[in-house]
Order: C-alpha cells, then sequence, then structure tokens
C-alpha cells in the first residue's frame, strides 16, 4: 500500500532528517571543538566555530596526566564487559526456562519480570546501597558490576526471542543427548546471536556511560569509572577548566564510537531488531 | 542412496521391538490419546496415518520420551523404557522442520549425537576440550562415522555447508543423516515429508523405502498422507481420535477396512457410501436395488453400504440394475475418468471411475447409471462398524 515517494518527497525527507542529525549532532561537534580552545577563547561572548589558538594538545595531554584517565578507561572497561558477561550467564537460562519449559508458575514468573521492566533502577539505589554497606561491600568492583548482573530487561528481550526458536530444535537437542543447561549454551546460545549483541549494545551503552550508581558506590579514585573522571575535571579548586573537561568527555566517548564504526551493521540490526531504543 | 554401504545389523530379534500398551495422555480437557495398544515387531515400517489432531504426533513424542503419557506403557526391545529419557532410549528421530542446528555444518550437525555420546563432558568442551587426553582417537571414529552416512545419503559434497545454505530435499537428508549415524533402535518419522514439494516428495518416499529396506530398522512413520502410507509401510496404523481403528498392511486397509471412517479416510477420490436397509431375506435394500448380502440382520435395520469410485461401473441412460442419476461434472485426469453422479435426495454425489476414451459417452447433464458388483459393496452398521456376509466371516475364521 506504500506509494513511492515523488522527487520533492525525497528531497523534503532529507531534509528533515539532515535536520534531526544536525540537532543530534551539534553537541558533540561543540564539545569537540572546545576541547581544542585555550580557556580564554571558550569564554569570549561571541560564537566561534574554530579557535584562533589552537590548545588541543594542552587540554588533552591535561585530561590524560591530570587524572589517571588510563585507569578510568580500564575501569570502564573492566565492569561493562564483567556486568555484560555475567547478564548473559544469568539471562539465557532464565529466559530459556520462561521461553520454552512447561512447569507450575510461569505465567507468574514471566508477570514477576514485567512488573520488575517497570520499576526504575533509581528506586531501588538506596535499598541496594543499604544492602552493600552493610555487607561490606561498598567502594569495590562488586559494588559497580553486581546490581546489574540480573537484568530484567534482558530476560525479556531473550524470552522473547527464544520464543521464535522452533520448538523441534530443541526436541531434536534433547534426543542427541543434551541436557537443558546444554541447550542453553550448545543451541540456543548460538542461534540467539543477533539477539544477544542488540542487547550488548544496550548494556554496554548504558553502563560505560552510568554516572548515578558509580558516584555513590564508589569512593576510591583508583575505582572511577569514565564518566566520573570526567567529572573531575569540574568544579575543582582553580573552577571548572572547560577544555580539560570536554577533552576528557571526547576521549570518554571514543571507544563507544570506535566501537560503533566497527559495528555500525550489527548496530543498526540491533536496533531494529528490538524495534526500540533508549 | 542406489547402492547402500551399511551392512544391515546384526539381527538380536528383539532389538527394535516396540510394544505399546494402554497409553492415554491428556491436555487439560483435551484426551489426545485414548488408549492406544500397539506392538510393532522388529525391523518393520509402520505408518501412523491419521488426519490432523488424531494423537498421532503425541503418540510418537510419547515414544521418543519428549511427552510423558498419563498411563500406560511403552516399551523399546523388550525393555520398559518409561523413566528414560529421549537419548537414554535408543531411538532416533526425524522432524517435519528437519531441525537442524543453524549454526552448526552439515558434518557437526551429523556428529553432534555421536559426540554427545562418546566424549566426556570434558572432552566436548570448547578448545580445551582438544587437550583432554583420548579426544583425537574418539573425533577421528565419529568423522569416520560421519563420512560413511554422508556416502550412503549422498551429501559429502554438503558437509562443509551450513543449514541455511542447503535446499528443503538436502536438509531432509541431512537430518536423515543425524537420525542413522547413531545406529538407533527405532527411527521416528514425524511428516518428514511435508515441508518438500510434491516433486521430491515422491522421489524421497522411494529413498526411505530403500534406506529402509537397507538398514533392517524398525521404522514409525508419522503422516496425514495416505499415499506416504500405502506406498512405504509393512503396515499401516489408522489412527482416529485418539485411537487406532484399524492395523493392517496397506492393501488390506484399502480393500478390507474394519470401520467406516477407515474406509472414509483412505482412497481418492473418496470412497462412496450410499444409506441401505437390510430386507430380512439376506439381502440389502439400496434405494431400491436388491445387493445380496447375507447377514444376521433384522428386516428394516439401517446400515451403510460402500464401494470404491474404481469398482463401480456407469452406463448412460437408465439402467434398471443400476442407480439411476444425472452426470453433474466429469473430471479428466488422463489416466483416469470420474464422473460425479447426483442421485435424488442424496447430497454427495456418487463418484465412478471410467475409462477416459469413454468421455464422449457421457455428456454432462444427461442420465447415467452407475452399477455396483455386490461383491464390492462393503457393508458397515450404522455407527460405522464393518459387517461382514456370513460366509466370508466363516472363511476368516478359518483362514
Amino acid at each position: 500500500m506504500r506509494r513511492p515517494l515523488g522527487p520533492v518527497g525525497a528531497v523534503l525527507r532529507h531534509v528533515v532528517l539532515m535536520a534531526g542529525a544536525a540537532v543530534m549532532l551539534a553537541p558533540f561537534v561543540w564539545m569537540v571543538l572546545t576541547s581544542f580552545k585555550p580557556q580564554a577563547e571558550i569564554l569570549v561572548a561571541e560564537l566561534r566555530l574554530l579557535p584562533t589558538r589552537w590548545a588541543a594538545a594542552e587540554n588533552y595531554a591535561t585530561a590524560m596526566t591530570r587524572v589517571p584517565m588510563l585507569r578510568f578507561l580500564v575501569n570502564g572497561a573492566v565492569v561493562t564487559a564483567a556486568i555484560f558477561v555475567l547478564q548473559v550467564l544469568v539471562n539465557l537460562p532464565c529466559a530459556y526456562a520462561l521461553a520454552k519449559l512447561r512447569f507450575r508458575g510461569r505465567g507468574v514468573m514471566f508477570a514477576v519480570v514485567l512488573l520488575c521492566l517497570l520499576i526504575p533502577h533509581h528506586v531501588v539505589a538506596i535499598p541496594i546501597y543499604i544492602l552493600f554497606h552493610q555487607v561490606g561491600l561498598l567502594d569495590s568492583y562488586a559494588a559497580l558490576v553486581l546490581p546489574f548482573a540480573i537484568s530484567v530487561f534482558g530476560i525479556f528481550l531473550m524470552r522473547q526471542f527464544f520464543m521464535t526458536v522452533p520448538n523441534d530444535l530443541i526436541d531434536a537437542a534433547r534426543i542427541d543427548g543434551l541436557g537443558e543447561f546444554g541447550i542453553v549454551w550448545r543451541i540456543m546460545l548460538p542461534t540467539a546471536v543477533p539477539a544477544i549483541t542488540a542487547f550488548g549494545i544496550f548494556s554496554v551503552v548504558a553502563h560505560w556511560n552510568d554516572y548515578f550508581w558509580p558516584l555513590i558506590v564508589v569512593g576510591s579514585e583508583e575505582l572511577y569509572t569514565p564518566p566520573l573522571g570526567v567529572a573531575f575535571f569540574r568544579l575543582n579548586d582553580q573552577g571548572t577548566e572547560y577544555g580539560p573537561l570536554m577533552a576528557a568527555a571526547t576521549i570518554v566517548i571514543l571507544p563507544l564510537v570506535a566501537a560503533f564504526l566497527v559495528a555500525q551493521r550489527r548496530f543498526i540490526e540491533g536496533i531494529t531488531f528490538t524495534g526500540m531504543k533508549n | 542412496m542406489t547402492t547402500v554401504a551399511l551392512a544391515p545389523r546384526v539381527a538380536e530379534g528383539a532389538r527394535g521391538r516396540v510394544t505399546i500398551r494402554g497409553l492415554t495422555k491428556s491436555f487439560g480437557a483435551t484426551r489426545v490419546l485414548r488408549g492406544v495398544d500397539l506392538d510393532i515387531a522388529d525391523g518393520e515400517f509402520v505408518t501412523v496415518l491419521g488426519p490432523s489432531g488424531c494423537g498421532k504426533s503425541t503418540l510418537m513424542r510419547i515414544i521418543a520420551g519428549l511427552e510423558r503419557q498419563d498411563g500406560g506403557s511403552v516399551a523399546i526391545g523388550g525393555r520398559a523404557v518409561d523413566a528414560l529419557r529421549p537419548d537414554q532410549r535408543d531411538i532416533a528421530m526425524v522432524f517435519q522442520s528437519y531441525a537442524l542446528y543453524p549454526h552448526l555444518t552439515v558434518r557437526d550437525n551429523i556428529a553432534l549425537p555421536l559426540r554427545m555420546r562418546r566424549l566426556t563432558f570434558a572432552q566436548r568442551l570448547p578448545l580445551v576440550g582438544r587437550l583432554v587426553p583420548g579426544v583425537r582417537p574418539t573425533e577421528r571414529a565419529i568423522d569416520e562415522a560421519v563420512r560413511r552416512v554422508a556416502a550412503v545419503l549422498q551429501i559429502e559434497p554438503l558437509l562443509a555447508r551450513k543449514p541455511g545454505q542447503l535446499s528443503g530435499g538436502q536438509k531432509q537428508r541431512v537430518a536423515v543423516g543425524r537420525a542413522m549415524v547413531r545406529e538407533p533402535r527405532v527411527f521416528l518419522m514425524d511428516e518428514p515429508l511435508s515441508n518438500l514439494d510434491a516433486e521430491l516428495r515422491v522421489h524421497m518416499r522411494a529413498e526411505i523405502a530403500e534406506l529402509h529396506r537397507a538398514l533392517a530398522t524398525t521404522f514409525i512413520y508419522v503422516t496425514h498422507d495416505q499415499a506416504e502410507a500405502m506406498t512405504m509401510s509393512d503396515r499401516v496404523v489408522v489412527m482416529m481420535d485418539g485411537r487406532p481403528l484399524q492395523v493392517a498392511p496397506p492393501a488390506r486397509i484399502y480393500d478390507d477396512p474394519e470401520d467406516i471412517r477407515v474406509a472414509r479416510f483412505v482412497g481418492s477420490p473418496r470412497i462412496n457410501v450410499l444409506p441401505a436397509a437390510a430386507t430380512g431375506r439376506g439381502s440389502l435394500d439400496m434405494r431400491g436395488l436388491e445387493l445380496p448380502f447375507d447377514a444376521d440382520l433384522a428386516a428394516g435395520t439401517a446400515v451403510q453400504a460402500a464401494f470404491r469410485p474404481g469398482m463401480a461401473t456407469a452406463v448412460r441412460g437408465s439402467d434398471p440394475s443400476g442407480l439411476a442419476g444425472v452426470l453433474r461434472h466429469r473430471e479428466n485426469l488422463g489416466s483416469d475418468l470420474f464422473l460425479h453422479v447426483a442421485l435424488p435426495g442424496i447430497e454427495a454425489p456418487v463418484v465412478v471411475r471410467v475409462d477416459p476414451t469413454a468421455v464422449a459417452d457421457f455428456p454432462v447433464g444427461e442420465a447415467v447409471s452407475v452399477r455396483v458388483p455386490p461383491a464390492h459393496a462393503l457393508v458397515f452398521d450404522a455407527a460405522g462398524a464393518r459387517l461382514r456376509p456370513r460366509a466370508s466371516a466363516a472363511m476368516r475364521r478359518h483362514g
């Protein structure tokens, strides 16, 4: 029922899309440009795109040396990877059970999963904080990772995907001698790679960029994640240093941008697969 | 698959014998199986034939151990398997959807059941498994087994491919290969040809029958396609409403049905069924025609007389020894010409097969008489159970 757009429509569509893209990109462009400017030029009243005196080297040097930025990046990578691996380890068996096993209470359990989707994690942040305080886990990698080890969104997403896997495949695996966990890891995991990729994108982006939770559970500088490292340049004793701040922010988003460029096709597949975006 | 290299297994007599007793199964309020008893001999090819929803797939899934029965028991090779997992039952199954593992190559698909049986958990681990002692010779033996099966099925060039790169017929062969490689006691096939096009289906029918002869293993084959049941099986189980109605060789199912539902389900075009009544003097009255039928029936007892389209003959015009009707429609299939004759007061037309060269003799809309040779009429009681004339009943008893 779709009529092809005429030439006017095609042009108009691109104009609208490009305007949208410009609005989305503008802050990033401004961030990168600001990271090239000395403090004095950043604070001038007039709007100027390119710096008259390039201060990129100083800003990036400051961003890398004033704080152990490399350490923060490594922390970020370790924490995000650990969260993702744990999420897969927990989500896949749960999703498989909810999608393919028949047991009493399955409907209720799935309803509970859906209910948990509605709870924002800020609501449970304080109770979890108190819990971690009581078991003495605050200010550790565990504090950064464990609260996210179970992702109800991930369980839901994988369950929906597993519903589409034919039952015959699972029956064939049972006849071939695979146990239920064997089915999860040897059959369901490989067939679910597109869904896991999609989920991985959401998980990694969300936890790489997470500022709220690391801020409240981590005190020691050597456990800082990249967003905390960026915030370090804000409101220190000399006031906010915008050049190094923007340089740090650029460094922090660089790995995500690089990952996106490498896996662009998968990324878009992932978004279209879930039919949603954050 | 013309020459088969696999040696038939050493006869152990009962190895592939399947004994089913009093099997029942309900899903909620729906009774899917209502007491199934079945004895299948070692090496027999048995087809379970029935319309969708008759319980034939459930029966197969219970034999495989994928579904647990509510009551009754299943024994394979003389050993009760009710408490065993599917992989412990020594069976293999071919699914309608083939159910090949999409992420594995054809070689790995076929090898998987052997890997699961012959390798330990540690040996099966990715990467590190290779380092565990004893893996190499086992892997070599598995590879050899896969190669042998692939040679029989002529799928050697496909071994490195993924299922997504195969045609329907090739997937079908790989699925059969995965079942064969384990050398199971019993092959279970759940409508394995339903997803193939008509031509390939006919071809695979012959291949599966040939494979059965070569392997001499028990085959249980579920289908709703009577052509598959009639062409491949040693015996056919016609199932309806969760019960086997008749278990017999294909020719007996066709010529000598025990139940009117069997007679109706098997045969194309369908068997003609007309109401008749016993006269009380050793014959039936079928719409004014007297059919000799020597049985103990009180005069006026309502029965159903049935005859296959190929058994009756048609003549143009009205004939006192035939059923008078009007030709409504002709179907010329080249080899056969089917006449649809409307009888007054009967809703479904009677179908009669005549020689296609006689097409000019039967203009549509003209009067036609249908003659039914009494020897070929099958008589059923009002409930659908077969009635036999006294003489032949006696013959059956002595024979």
